[in-house]
């Protein structure tokens, strides 16, 4: 008989299994649940994307691409990034086509990353970032982000953390699942910060079409002297509602880039064909679809911000994705408790704040990628819970 | 599309109170905009989208093509007119393409139906000709299906 334990990656078993995959165990052996807990779009993917996808397969063209990805699309994402930030990148040297965002983050991590190495990641955030920087033997150093602050990250707290081991910054605006953006002003003053050091930064920028504030998204690799130590990562899940087609890129200055490939090309050979023909078009054709979803998205953001606050459950006003992130702190239950009550006595779905780091604790996620009418409906479930507590 | 239309379309009973946060505006605001388009006959009123089968009306709503001859002065106007006034009459529009007007219509039977076009709707001075289309089953109207609903395949919770 095996011993799996002693066989097992002893780095791989210090990983904690996500929260909220727990929580997601629970709510999928009941009936009735309405949620309001997932993280992708309610939307089809565009139809003219689809088609492409479907055009691509009457063709047959199924075959493995280059490993860095169809050249169409390097080429079509080098001009999207340029007509959004104005940084160019060489679509010969310096994209690639990921598996979704997903890849892209492992992949960055797993080529900056030595044993030992800091890396500071601003909390709350996606779940992924610190168990992949554990993988590689790196140290995550959790930047708080404070609802006073709007959940941006300042200098002060990325100054605080900042020892002669940090290699890196991750930078995940706009935010999951708190839904801060940071604006111009804001990326300088932590640009202001990092200029004078070595330390890179990766920014996931998977939600930047998704911004309802006066200023459009602004990218770090706009400031002056920031793309050369910048990875960004971006793809098409969350934009274009693709999330099922695992699509993504990264653009970075060309040393990384080359490393980058051979993990890339080891571990994944290149990205689904038929999504990548599929992304093209998205690219090209799909502006009034996304500023279709984005009013949409914004309509029911603000419906979801103005009752949460009418609830008690206060939230400052998130600008980007599509999450709000209310503080729970006023029931008095802590954010699993009170996930876990709205679950199983009003069958709702949200999930812990302190699933996406422990400063999320006090505070739940709700997504509003859901119909208004769902989500009224899930609010006043949420309404008669808050009563239920004063009683 | 104006945000507080579009609302509306999806749900005529939301409440000013739920629309105003919505749009970011205030009650006030959205009770006088709303009152502004009614008078302006924005909105023309208010209606349900009703699944007529669980109903168990066994209404037949047909879908019918009228050819005409347009008349001097008051082109295709008049017609749509008179054609709109019967109370059996659901909806008349001016097409472009093989007919002029299509007009549908709900009756309790084919019977009463067929008479209508027969005797009713033949016989105004200017109609051509007719063909009547009988509406078999109802898929989507207004945006809602009546079929079924649409099932959310996602998960309940992912990060």
């Amino acid at each position: 008989m095996i011993d799996y334990d002693k066989i097992l990656s002893d780095k791989c078993k210090q990983i904690k299994p996500s929260g909220i995959r727990k929580f997601f165990d629970v709510a999928a052996t009941m009936e009735n649940v309405i949620s309001l807990g997932v993280g992708e779009p309610d939307f089809q993917t565009p139809w003219n994307v689809r088609k492409a996808a479907i055009s691509t397969l009457e063709k047959g063209k199924t075959k493995y691409t280059s490993n860095s990805g169809l050249i169409e699309l390097r080429q079509t994402i080098s001009d999207y990034v340029k007509k959004k930030t104005g940084v160019v990148y060489d679509p010969d040297h310096e994209v690639i086509i990921t598996v979704g965002g997903s890849e892209g983050i492992d992949v960055a991590i797993r080529t900056l990353i030595n044993p030992g190495d800091e890396v500071l990641v601003v909390e709350p955030c996606f779940v992924c970032y610190a168990p992949l920087v554990s993988i590689m033997g790196g140290v995550p150093v959790p930047l708080v982000t404070e609802e006073k602050d709007c959940f941006k990250l300042t200098a002060e707290t990325l100054k605080s953390k900042i020892t002669d081991k940090t290699k890196l910054l991750i930078l995940p605006f706009p935010n999951n699942p708190t839904g801060a953006v940071m604006e111009k002003s804001d990326l300088e003053a932590v640009a202001q910060v990092l200029r004078d050091t070595d330390i890179m930064v990766l920014t996931d920028e998977i939600y930047s079409e998704l911004t309802y504030g006066d200023e459009p998204h602004t990218s770090i690799i706009q400031l002056e002297g920031m793309a050369e130590r910048t990875v960004y990562v971006n793809g098409f899940s969350k934009a274009y509602s693709m999330t099922g087609w695992r699509l993504g890129y990264l653009c970075a200055p060309r040393p990384i880039m080359e490393q980058m490939l051979k993990i890339h090309q080891y571990a994944i050979m290149c990205s689904p064909t038929v999504s990548q023909y599929a992304a093209v078009e998205a690219l090209l054709n799909c502006e009034d679809d996304i500023a279709h979803m984005v009013r949409e998205y914004n309509t029911r953001r603000r419906w979801l911000v103005t009752e949460l606050n009418r609830l008690g459950l206060t939230c400052f006003e998130p600008k980007g994705a599509f999450y709000v992130f209310p503080c729970i702190k006023s029931t008095g239950l802590s954010s699993e408790e009170f996930c876990e009550r709205l679950l199983y006595e009003y069958n709702v779905a949200v999930v812990p704040g302190n699933a996406f780091g422990d400063c999320g604790e006090g505070y739940i996620r709700i997504s509003y990628a859901y119909s208004l009418k769902h989500i009224m409906e899930a609010v006043s479930r949420i309404e008669e819970f808050i009563n239920s507590l004063k009683k | 599309m104006e945000t507080i239309i579009g609302l509306l379309k999806e749900n005529a009973r939301m409440s000013n109170k739920d629309i105003a946060a919505a749009a970011g505006m205030t009650e006030a605001q959205v009770a006088e905009k709303i009152a502004e388009y009614e008078k302006k006959g924005i909105i023309k009123g208010y209606t349900i989208i009703d699944n007529e089968d669980m109903l168990d009306k066994n209404l037949v709503t047909a879908f019918i093509e009228v050819k005409v001859t347009p008349k001097a002065d008051f082109g295709f106007d008049e017609l749509a007119r008179t054609i709109m006034m019967f109370d059996e009459v659901d909806t008349v529009t001016l097409m472009s393409g093989s007919f002029d007007l299509a007009v549908t219509l709900s009756g309790t039977n084919y019977k009463e139906i067929a008479l209508f076009v027969a005797q009713r709707l033949s016989t105004i001075e200017g109609v051509l000709s007719t063909s009547t289309h009988f509406v078999l089953k109802r898929y989507k109207e207004k945006g809602f299906f009546i079929d079924n609903d649409t099932v959310d395949d996602r998960g309940l919770i992912s990060p």
